[in-house]
């Protein structure tokens, strides 16, 4: 669906500096699976898919859609893809149901064929009956199902979303996953951008982690974390202030021991064995967790903790 | 595919772009809920103001103005005078106003052209439906405009006025598409107030809506003369008045066309090139 080469975006800003966005990545997006990019802020993450989007044309490298060129075929890639952006771009002074019938009209699609898809749709994210609604008066949760809905007018081959449930309640966040994960069941191909690490490992089949305008990994959610972490960590928390002196002390016992300023984290496939050779060493911590490794354990590992603005 | 080429791709077809006629007419009944929304408040702004004009400086200004046609380009009442300017410059205000927010709002507020971009509309067809559709607004403000100072007497045919519409459509759209252009081309909204203030009044005021631009000194005139207004204007007073000189009139028209075609152009390239970037 989607094949990518040493693919590339700089732009200059006003000031005349030349920013360069992505630096030459490759990757290939298979028929019905949900690919998901994660990354921090600035990792070019929306640059890649404006490309991908047909919206922004391409700096350097190969890049096809659906096996067209978007450099000559934006349009009738465009006419095949969904785009669900971040901030929803819907017509604030338009009610729901004219959201929906306007933006089909775009895509050439008869009168009465986008009509009855409208309804379908307002269906599908379960806002039938706010369909005379303006769309001021939606909540966000309201407004990001709308948005999805508008992104599938086209009934597209290829879905683009842009952080799908920033800014939602938990609620909201999992009407908006299971929506997405039916479509995925109905062969629609997932293309996600995220910085939540549960939506990559609950909706993502595979996905790149992006940093600083490269991929840093590649891989389904488990074998990330097979790859750039361990089977377990164990979570210590000494007295505030005995961490660095208490890490050293217990250095060996994991592949990694990571000193956070509350709490030490030691990275291992087995993180009762690790309690225990704690317990053994003499040491006595005031709270212990032992659990599973996560995507965000591989994120915070490839990307650092450094914040990024 | 800048560097590598396609040979995986299929034969690029151009053919996948839009027709001009297609990537307006679906934008249609977008635009046809925005005038439903709109039209009342337009109504307003473009029709009552320019009347509250025609009747401050028309009717009762021009009261106290008694000159011999011959210094009023040939109008036999200081009415029939401004009228035709009043008109002409209503359609440079229409023109500019709706290109102004409106585009701003389009690009940074709303950010609906970025929601028509992920369709198979480009930055061209949305361009040319927001310019086509500032075309219909301009049409219908002096069309009304001209249609309601009929009955006072003003109009020397009946063939001038209809010319003379078309020719204030042509001023409407050389301020619209330049306009057009340098919205999308700003950052944000702070210049638009001065451009009304320091770009549209003294235009309405000085390019011979009021008085003929004789009076403006040398390089005044001179000034007035490298002004669309004026030549719009001009136009518009001949045919109103029924005395072209086909030659000014042709110089007129050439200038007004060549400003529309060249601000069109713009538009759609810095619309093209902001939505890009």
């Amino acid at each position: 669906m989607i094949r990518a080469r040493d693919l590339r975006k700089s732009f200059g800003d006003r000031s005349g500096v030349t920013v360069e966005a992505v630096k030459g990545i490759s990757l290939d997006v298979r028929r019905g699976e949900a690919f998901g990019f994660l990354g921090p802020n600035g990792a070019g993450k929306s640059s890649t898919m404006r490309m991908i989007a047909a919206v922004s044309p391409v700096s350097g490298g190969e890049l096809l859609i659906l096996g067209m060129d978007p450099s000559t075929d934006g349009p009738a890639i465009r006419a095949r893809i969904g785009v669900c952006p971040q901030d929803d771009t819907l017509d604030t002074e338009l009610n729901v149901f004219d959201n929906l019938y306007i933006y089909g009209r775009y895509f050439g699609i008869p009168k009465s064929e986008v009509r009855s898809r409208a309804d379908e749709l307002l269906e599908f994210v379960q806002l039938t009956e706010k369909r005379g609604a303006k769309v001021e008066s939606l909540s966000g949760g309201m407004k990001r199902r709308l948005t999805i809905a508008r992104s599938l007018i086209n009934r597209p081959d290829l879905l683009l979303l842009d952080e799908p449930t920033t800014g939602l309640d938990p609620q909201a966040r999992h009407v908006v996953w299971d929506r997405l994960f039916r479509l995925k069941q109905q062969g629609v191909t997932l293309v996600i951008t995220t910085h939540y690490m549960d939506e990559a490992e609950q909706l993502c089949d595979r996905l790149v982690v992006m940093d600083k305008g490269v991929i840093a990994a590649e891989g389904s959610p488990l074998e990330l974390i097979r790859e750039h972490s361990t089977r377990e960590v164990a979570e210590l928390r000494f007295p505030v202030g005995d961490h660095d002196a208490t890490a050293e002390k217990i250095a060996d016992l994991g592949e990694r021991v990571e000193v956070l300023p509350d709490r030490i984290l030691v990275y291992s496939d087995d993180g009762e064995h690790v309690l225990a050779k704690v317990h053994e060493r003499g040491l006595d911590p005031i709270a212990t967790l032992v659990r599973r490794s996560t995507l965000e354990d591989v994120f915070l590992r490839l990307t650092g903790r450094t914040l990024v603005d | 595919m800048t560097s590598t080429g396609s040979t995986t791709g299929p034969v690029a077809t151009t053919g996948s772009r839009l027709s001009i006629a297609q990537g307006v007419s679906r934008q249609a009944d977008y635009w046809w809920t925005y005038y439903k929304r709109t039209w009342k408040g337009s109504i307003v702004s473009s029709f009552l103001s320019p009347l509250f004009y025609v009747l401050a400086m028309g009717v009762l200004l021009g009261g106290f103005v008694h000159v011999s046609p011959a210094r009023l380009d040939g109008a036999t009442s200081y009415l029939a005078f401004i009228v035709p300017g009043l008109i002409a410059a209503q359609a440079m205000t229409t023109g500019v106003a709706e290109t102004t927010y409106p585009v701003m709002g389009a690009i940074k507020w709303q950010k609906s052209f970025y929601a028509q971009l992920a369709t198979p509309l480009e930055a061209r067809d949305l361009a040319n439906a927001m310019l086509l559709f500032v075309l219909v607004r301009v049409a219908a403000t002096c069309g009304v405009y001209f249609l309601v100072m009929a009955p006072f007497g003003v109009f020397e045919s009946w063939w001038g006025p209809l010319l003379a519409w078309g020719v204030t459509i042509l001023v409407g759209m050389s301020f619209g598409t330049l306009t057009f252009a340098y919205s999308a081309h700003v950052e944000g909204p702070e210049s638009f107030g001065l451009i009304f203030r320091l770009g549209l009044i003294p235009l309405f005021l000085f390019s011979g809506a009021f008085f003929p631009i004789t009076n403006l000194g040398t390089f005044g005139e001179w000034v007035a003369r490298c002004t669309p207004l004026w030549h719009g204007v001009n136009l518009t007073r001949m045919l109103c008045l029924d005395n072209v000189v086909w030659s000014t009139a042709a110089i007129n028209l050439a200038i007004l066309v060549a400003v529309t075609v060249v601000g069109w152009w713009l538009a759609i390239r810095t619309l093209t090139t902001r939505l890009a970037s």
